[in-house]
């Protein structure tokens, strides 16, 4: 039940908040902040309470909600969390308020229907963390596309428009890619025993000939990495983010990108180990040429959120790196970045609309010397500056370096080349503070410095930023137990918990089943 | 209660468990001043800066007196605060390893630190960011602490680039000059590039012995590795790229001296107490991986000779203070990469304490000549200055006795005196290494006095404002002691015997092997040499230099025109090298905004477009062509099916 209160908190107070804007301007922003914290603190919970977070694992859920909806093509209401999936949660109901708060006083016009689109965003993505229905998954994957291409096209920036479509083209065709391989797993599960099934339990005891694993494999891979943004899926990435209105690139870059992320660990390697292992060195080379490639564009930018754009592209190539070196520590690493990352980009996102606020430009050769004048902006600014080139101490080194650590012995090549991408971090980071913050002062307009709000939530994000880098603890001993499970050698998982159950009564729908391993 | 319990631990000497407070010490301070200092009166800014770095020295006096008094039973200590990674094999944790050196390289950063702090609080008065520059000095010393105390590698790196990143923000510490940022920038990159080698040699030294800790790492690779292969040179090569970036060694030398854009203590915090030593420790530290290695240690070797007598040349000719200063930094930290090659662990260590003294103090004199002529900094303006400023003049003539070697009352004589003796007596050294460091000897000696007589002597060019006050004063006369004095910790075979510096090391690190045949004679004569060659150097000075002299003329020539003079002034080239070959090719490469992958999306949505027009012009509204093509079309269909 309580699964289903996290997804439906958001849906259902959407209509609300867009309501909420006949009462008040600031109704709408406080009726998604009161949801969103609802999640934040519902999922919080659930990591405090069931201390077998520590030892659940692939297949075996913490919470796990199964009632059936279409029997006859064996799809089914079923969602289950674990540690991975607890914590994507808790950084997207996190990095949602952060988007929140980011845009009060930059959305003015429709401001109910801006939170209206975020929640439904919010809650298609804890969606997607939570479905183990491929079906149910998918549905969650589209239904969060829709508000997200509305949020750049209604309050977009300039070029909106196109930036739009590019968004809703390239994640719709592999979206596309997505669904047909789903469908293809289901008729092939009917093939072999004999009724189709979306089940993640069922499709994972599935065995597919190597030729056909292989094709099913790519549309999950291409699919996945898409969303994720790296080359040469990525041509979207810097035109949406750019252009969205910051909460909007906040949500993107923080939590969107998760979803493709979370896909790849969730199903990806873990449906196809076999032609995963095989194909694992090409996708780590990906995930080698992001890193270099973001960082040289990020280096090329005068823009400054396009700058942050391609740093994510970057970041994101660590992601990919370790999530396919195979060892279990690369795989801590990568949840590790996911973290970190949405972290440091949402904040840099806040600070980069900030800037756009108050100056009605993004373009950094416009910028300088404004340490002077808004020294809270600037100082957050240098703080996440900082994390994205990775300072020890900071939850982005934490990533990155177990990252490397563990490829290291996978793919030594890759990794060498994947750590020149620390050397461009910090010219590209610095280069922005050096042209924004440090130099002659051009701006002649007097602006004022951060609002005590957006000071206190960059303030709050640079805690946690240090937090996670001195006590990674945090977030590594909840997942870990699901990223050991990754890197065993294939066993068909018995899934001992999941029993389905055939009735369709409303009453077993929303009901339940809280596992106790 | 809690009294009595404190007091039993006192009486228990347990004070060494205070060990956490000398890094925390700092980092509170910089805390305390990065969120309130904006609301703190000036005096409290001074206070808090120097406070915390003052009791962490104090902390650290009661803690060595206990490290002391464990001798020789105990020769290390070790302490985790908690884990700060643990998962999947990797256990590294927030700890701290204190033994014979890292007690040394502590002692010398908060006590000299200290002494910069209060210099500080002084010159930097009339400042605007004096809260910014304390929360910055402060988190510098707590950084290299953190570098120097670590148990594991990984915390180590922590320090290692928090250090980096002082430097750059107080490299840049004046932000309105953008010559000043690029120099901070150029400090911070071209160390990263250092960094990242070391960091992949850290990635393969934990694949290959799945441990971080320095001991067990040490331990392990002599255990598994052995001497020579290449493994232990790849990682000892890794390592060394790493320490020949913070150390500003040849050839990642060329950011220290645009590092001079910080204001003055800056420079002495960089060069004496912080950032410089780094790579210095870090060799030491590893010393048992380096002496897996030999190929890397000559290479150690061949670089400190290289780039102490580039240095040194570069020295002679610069005009601004604050370079000549940089540039012998880059010379002494070369003889100290010099000891290190030849595996003279502990006269590296001692001419690093030696030189963090007369350096400090050099800088610190700079700095109050650079006050008092509203910061002037070129040494062709200055001159005269021995009248209007004598405790500065006095003070700075001892830290350039110092640092040329001035024998027996100066402790730069002693620290390289061991060091030549060492090159000269090693089995890993050659002569012509030897040869080359003398000559080093005789260049330092030039330059040193080439800069007191040009500041201090001749016809006042630029009218002084007077001496500083006291709380500048204090740290100089303090400093001018030091560099007297603490040369008598270790003094040769030859001259007293005193060994309580080696004695005190032996507990950390080896004690060289002589070559055979190395007795007091020969050591008596290489002294000798090594003497001549450093007066000889300042009686070089005093003929070209010397207002009044007949060459003095033909000195001042030293500094302008020639090629050869243009060479040196730029340190050999370097910048217009790297310029050629890094710098501006990399800006080719990112000078377009746009990217070709998109380009290649472009050609999609241009085809789609264009089959678009071409398709539409098939509609034109006339009936007798869609008849004609409806006829057509059928026509074709029919033979195709037909065929």
């Amino acid at each position: 039940m309580i699964l289903w209160l996290l997804i439906l908190i958001p849906i259902l107070a959407a209509p609300l908040a867009w309501m909420g804007q006949q009462w008040s301007r600031n109704a709408p922003r406080w009726i998604a902040i009161g949801t969103l914290s609802v999640d934040c603190l519902l999922t919080l919970l659930l990591l405090s309470q069931d201390h077998s977070v520590q030892t659940s694992g692939h297949g075996s859920w913490l919470v796990e909600s199964h009632s059936s909806w279409i029997p006859r093509w064996g799809i089914s209401l079923h969602l289950g969390l674990d540690g991975l999936s607890v914590i994507l949660i808790l950084l997207t109901a996190f990095i949602g308020l952060i988007a929140i708060v980011a845009s009060w006083t930059e959305i003015q016009s429709r401001v109910g229907f801006f939170h209206c689109n975020v929640l439904l965003a919010m809650g298609g993505v804890i969606g997607v963390f939570l479905a183990i229905d491929l079906f149910l998954f998918f549905f969650f994957w589209e239904l969060m596309l829709i508000p997200m291409y509305l949020l750049i096209a209604i309050w977009g920036h300039a070029h909106r428009r196109s930036a739009s479509f590019k968004f809703f083209l390239f994640t719709q065709a592999g979206s596309l890619l997505l669904l047909v391989a789903i469908i293809a797993l289901a008729l092939l599960h009917q093939h072999a025993t004999g009724r189709p099934s979306f089940d993640y339990a069922d499709l994972m005891e599935l065995t597919v000939t190597h030729g056909m694993a292989w094709w099913l494999m790519l549309a999950f891979l291409i699919g996945f990495v898409v969303k994720l943004g790296a080359p040469p899926f990525h041509s979207w990435l810097p035109d949406t983010y750019t252009e969205a209105p910051t909460g909007a690139s906040i949500i993107f870059a923080g939590i969107l990108a998760k979803t493709g992320a979370y896909g790849l660990l969730r199903f990806t390697i873990p449906l196809f180990p076999g032609v995963m292992s095989e194909f694992a060195p090409i996708v780590m080379g990906l995930g080698a040429v992001g890193i270099l490639y973001g960082a040289v564009l990020a280096c090329c930018q005068t823009d400054i959120k396009r700058l942050v754009a391609y740093s994510s592209i970057s970041h994101m190539g660590f992601f990919l790196l370790g999530a396919f070196a195979g060892t279990e520590l690369a795989l801590q690493g990568a949840v590790m970045q996911l973290v970190a990352h949405g972290l440091s980009i949402g904040a840099l996102f806040m600070l980069a609309g900030a800037l756009q606020e108050r100056f009605q430009t993004r373009d950094m050769r416009q910028m300088g010397g404004l340490w002077g004048m808004t020294p809270r902006l600037a100082t957050m600014a240098l703080f996440f500056a900082c994390a994205s080139l990775g300072l020890p101490g900071l939850a982005n080194f934490i990533g990155e370096f177990l990252v490397l650590f563990g490829s290291y012995s996978a793919q030594p090549v890759l990794t060498i080349l994947a750590s020149l991408g620390m050397v461009m971090a910090a010219i590209y980071s610095l280069g922005m503070m050096q042209r924004t913050f440090f130099g002659q002062q051009r701006e002649t307009r007097i602006a004022s410095d951060l609002s005590n709000a957006a000071f206190g939530t960059l303030l709050l994000i640079a805690v946690l930023q240090i937090w996670l880098g001195l006590y990674p603890k945090t977030v590594l001993i909840t997942t870990k137990p699901v990223m050991n499970m990754l890197v065993q050698p294939v066993v068909a998982s018995p899934n001992l918990i999941h029993q389905p159950s055939e009735s369709v009564s409303f009453s077993t729908i929303f009901t339940s089943q809280v596992s106790a391993p | 209660m809690q009294e009595t319990d404190n007091e039993h631990v006192f009486e228990k000497g347990e004070m060494i468990s205070l060990l956490w407070l000398i890094p925390a010490l700092p980092l509170a301070g910089f805390l305390v001043l990065a969120l309130f200092g904006g609301r703190f009166t000036r005096q409290q800014v001074a206070w808090v800066g120097c406070g915390s770095v003052g009791t962490a020295a104090f902390t650290t006096a009661l803690v060595g007196r206990e490290f002391f008094q464990g001798f020789p039973d105990r020769e290390s200590y070790h302490q985790t605060l908690w884990n700060w990674i643990d998962t999947s094999g990797l256990t590294v944790g927030v700890s701290w390893y204190l033994d014979a050196l890292s007690l040394l390289m502590v002692a010398v950063i908060t006590g000299i630190g200290f002494l910069i702090h209060l210099y500080s609080a002084e010159y930097m008065a009339g400042d605007e960011g004096y809260a910014r520059f304390f929360a910055y000095m402060n988190l510098f010393v707590a950084a290299m602490l953190t570098l120097v105390l670590a148990d594991n590698l990984l915390l180590l790196y922590l320090g290692w680039e928090g250090v980096g990143l002082c430097s750059y923000l107080l490299i840049g510490f004046w932000y309105r000059e953008p010559e000043y940022g690029t120099a901070a920038e150029k400090a911070f990159i071209v160390t990263r590039i250092g960094d990242t080698a070391f960091a992949i040699g850290l990635f393969i030294l934990f694949t290959q012995l799945k441990s971080l800790s320095i001991q067990q790492v040490q331990s392990l690779a002599t255990e598994e590795w052995p001497v020579g292969s290449n493994l232990a040179t790849i990682v000892a090569v890794l390592f060394l790229i790493g320490a020949v970036g913070k150390s500003a060694q040849l050839p990642l030398q060329v950011w220290l001296p645009d590092a001079m854009a910080g204001p003055t203590p800056v420079s002495a915090l960089i060069h004496a107490a912080t950032m410089v030593t780094a790579g210095v420790y870090l060799i030491a530290r590893m010393h048992h991986l380096f002496a897996l290695a030999p190929l890397v240690q000559e290479v150690i070797a061949v670089i400190g000779l290289a780039t102490l007598l580039l240095a040194a040349t570069s020295a002679l000719v610069q005009q601004d203070i604050k370079r000549v200063l940089a540039y012998s930094t880059m010379s002494q930290i070369g003889y100290m990469f010099l000891a290190l090659g030849v595996g003279a662990w502990s006269a590296a260590l001692f001419h690093f304490l030696t030189h963090s003294c007369f350096k400090a103090l050099l800088f610190l004199a700079a700095g109050s000549v650079i006050k008092s002529l509203h910061h002037e900094q070129n040494i062709f303006r200055m001159g005269g200055l021995r009248r209007h400023l004598p405790w500065t003049f006095w003070t700075f003539l001892i830290g350039a006795a110092a640092m040329s070697g001035i024998p027996l009352i100066t402790s730069g004589f002693y620290s390289k005196d061991w060091i030549l003796w060492s090159v000269w007596s090693s089995p890993l050294s050659h002569r012509w290494i030897w040869y080359g460091a003398l000559l080093g000897a005789m260049l330092t000696g030039l330059y040193s006095f080439r800069l007191i007589f040009r500041v201090f002597f001749g016809e006042v060019r630029t009218q002084p404002t007077g001496e500083p006050g006291l709380a500048m004063r204090v740290p100089l006369v303090v400093l001018a002691f030091l560099a007297l004095t603490v040369g008598f910790l270790e003094m040769p075979h030859t001259l007293g015997n005193v060994t309580l510096f080696s004695q005190y090391l032996s507990h950390a690190l080896p004690t060289m092997e002589l070559l055979p045949g190395m007795d007091e004679s020969s050591e008596a004569r290489e002294q000798l040499a090594v003497t001549v060659s450093a007066l000889l150097g300042i009686g070089l000075a005093a003929i070209l230099f010397l207002p009044g002299s007949n060459f003095s003329g033909r000195g001042a020539d030293l500094s302008t025109g020639r090629p050869l003079v243009t060479l040196l002034q730029s340190g050999w080239g370097f910048d217009r090298l790297y310029d050629r070959v890094c710098v501006r090719p990399w800006f080719l490469l990112t000078r377009n905004p746009g990217e070709l992958l998109d380009r290649g999306y472009e050609w999609l949505t241009v085809g789609a477009e264009s089959c678009h027009r071409w398709m539409s012009h098939t509609q034109t509204g006339h009936v007798r062509w869609y008849a004609t093509t409806i006829v057509v079309g059928t026509l074709v269909l029919l033979g195709l099916f037909a065929m």
